[in-house]
């Protein structure tokens, strides 16, 4: 099966790509109308998948940010998710791998609990939003985020790596491992 | 790279500290909901929780119990012992029959200012007085005494799981009987209980003349619930809130529920879950003979005394595995919505049904930390 390399193919003339992978097929979908209304300098590729390793036989651009979409309600959606990140080259952790986590808000209908995918994206190094995909308001601030992360991914945010963002944001939001 | 990145890093974390200064010197709550948000951003250590043994001498339950801290409910690795006994002189077993075999609804109350005990009476005649004025109002003129119930408040002996627990107490409102000559207590109309099993948490915040009950339990009509509901918050300045279980929770409780040791199982384990889609949702049942369970939780239940996060997930998924094999079917995509074992059964909009004395404080513990974490 083939692993996903960030860096295997050529980058397209001011586009990038995202891929969107979860269970939830709705909420991607959903998810990918929102991101491609925000205004965007860049010409945006949204794809999505159930889960990796993609096929290969279908032509597809590079791929520069993956958001892995984890529904609290579903422990189904965390068990593909752990499966799928280990198709992933170990070069996509450096900033361009990211976790969204739905369906807080209603606590009642968890199964998962919230610190099992802090501890998650914590194992992986990578960043974790949380966001109601299922409210409108919600899912459209998420696409704008989601649209600024891709472009620094892509590289087309001048002055901003990747990995400077990565460093930047883990900064603020949880403490490094060596606090604890 | 990082030394570029450190300058814009420290700002942000003088504000933190910052932050940190205004907290030290608030009240203890407050100080306590700080440390508990401070600490549910670190990485935590999996809950663990021991399982009630259940009694061992003369049908008088006994429990040790401890547990590590959940994560999202306290700090991490904080664990604590206790050997807490329910005086066995206390114990009356005719008062446990009242709660046992009852479908609850289940809510969480804030700490009770200036409740007494030995007001009971008062409260009888007072809560008796309001209901008759609420049902009075908007109807026709009754005919008869106004007063055709009684409201019975009184003590329950031995729910509580250390000394330090607020005891228990019921309120009942019973018809009361016309005829003068019958001395009968009349038919229970409603039922409720206010208790507190291993509050610990919540009792070292609150100050002295605060009663701290976080737990309630009401069986009966819903418009009682409200209006007993109604003179509570007014009399002793507290809130009620209906207790949701999440499907996280419900999961917990089978995982217990079935490690319990039981000499004859009186219902078969049945899981039910809720699959969502249009237009009506599906329910799937999942009925397991209780021995089975019990023989599976014993293969999956490795560190004696204490139940684990992991345990807890390999035991679901040996039941969702299971089913996927023979039905094709996700279960873990679905929302788990009721959970019926022979020492209780619990569904997830907050109502319980307690079938084993036995183990009864095991439940009331479990559902205060609940609804202590609702509170907080």
């Amino acid at each position: 099966m083939s692993v996903l390399r960030p860096l295997d193919r050529l980058p397209g003339l001011n586009t990038a790509t995202i891929l969107l992978v979860g269970t939830e097929d709705a909420l991607l979908q959903q998810l990918a109308d929102s991101m491609l209304k925000a205004d965007c300098t860049s010409e945006l590729k949204v794809h999505l998948a159930r889960s990796l390793p993609l096929p290969c036989s279908v032509n597809r651009p590079r791929i520069d940010l993956i958001v892995f979409v984890v529904n609290l309600h579903s422990k189904h959606s965390l068990q593909s998710v752990e499966e799928s990140l280990c198709h992933l080259d170990a070069a996509f952790f450096l900033g361009k791998v990211a976790f969204l986590a739905t369906g807080a808000g209603r606590d009642s209908h968890c199964s998962i609990h919230r610190n099992t995918v802090v501890k998650l994206a914590h194992t992986y190094r990578s960043p974790l939003l949380f966001c109601d995909l299922e409210i409108e308001d919600f899912r459209a601030a998420m696409a704008q985020r989601l649209v600024r992360l891709l472009q620094i991914c892509a590289g087309h945010v001048p002055g901003v790596s990747a990995l400077n963002l990565l460093s930047l944001l883990r900064g603020s939001e949880n403490p490094s491992p060596e606090d604890l | 790279m990082d030394s570029y990145d450190a300058p814009e890093l420290t700002p942000r974390q003088d504000a933190s500290s910052r932050l940190k200064d205004f907290f030290i010197g608030a009240t203890p709550l407050q100080k306590r909901l700080e440390s508990v948000r401070k600490q549910t951003s670190f990485i935590p250590t999996p809950p663990r929780r021991k399982i009630p043994q259940g009694s061992q001498l003369q049908n008088v339950p006994h429990f040790v119990l401890e547990w590590v801290a959940r994560p999202s409910a306290r700090g991490s690795s904080q664990s604590r012992d206790g050997t807490q006994v329910s005086r066995i002189e206390d114990v009356d077993p005719q008062k446990f029959a009242v709660l046992l075999h009852k479908q609850w609804t289940l809510y969480s109350l804030t700490p009770l200012y200036k409740f007494s005990y030995t007001d009971f009476k008062e409260y009888s005649k007072l809560l008796t007085a309001f209901i008759a004025a609420e049902k009075k109002k908007g109807l026709a003129v009754e005919v008869g005494d106004d007063f055709n119930i009684k409201v019975v408040f009184s003590t329950l002996m031995g729910v509580k799981g250390t000394e330090r627990d607020p005891e228990a107490f019921l309120v009942q409102i019973l018809s009361k009987s016309q005829l003068p000559s019958e001395h009968k207590e009349g038919k229970v109309l409603w039922t409720g209980w206010f208790c507190c099993v291993f509050g610990d948490s919540l009792l070292e915040t609150v100050s002295e003349d605060f009663t701290c009950l976080p737990l309630f339990l009401a069986n009966g009509a819903e418009t009682n619930t409200a209006i007993i509901g109604t003179w509570f918050q007014k009399t002793f300045d507290c809130y009620f809130r209906p207790l949701a279980i999440s499907s996280f929770n419900l999961s917990w409780m089978a995982a217990m529920w079935t490690a319990c040791k039981m000499d004859h199982y009186m219902a078969t384990t049945e899981f039910l879950w809720s699959v969502p889609c249009s237009p009506h949702s599906l329910d799937i049942s999942y009925a397991i003979h209780p021995e089975d369970a019990k023989a599976l939780w014993d293969n999956v239940h490795k560190t004696p005394g204490e139940v684990t996060q992991e345990e807890v997930d390999l035991f679901m998924d040996c039941l969702y595995s299971h089913f996927h094999r023979h039905f094709k079917i996700h279960l873990s995509a679905t929302r788990l919505v009721r959970v019926s074992t022979s020492v209780a059964s619990a569904h997830t909009d907050g109502k319980i049904k307690i079938l084993c004395p036995k183990y009864l404080i095991g439940v009331l513990a479990y559902l205060t930390e609940l609804a202590v974490f609702q509170i907080e």
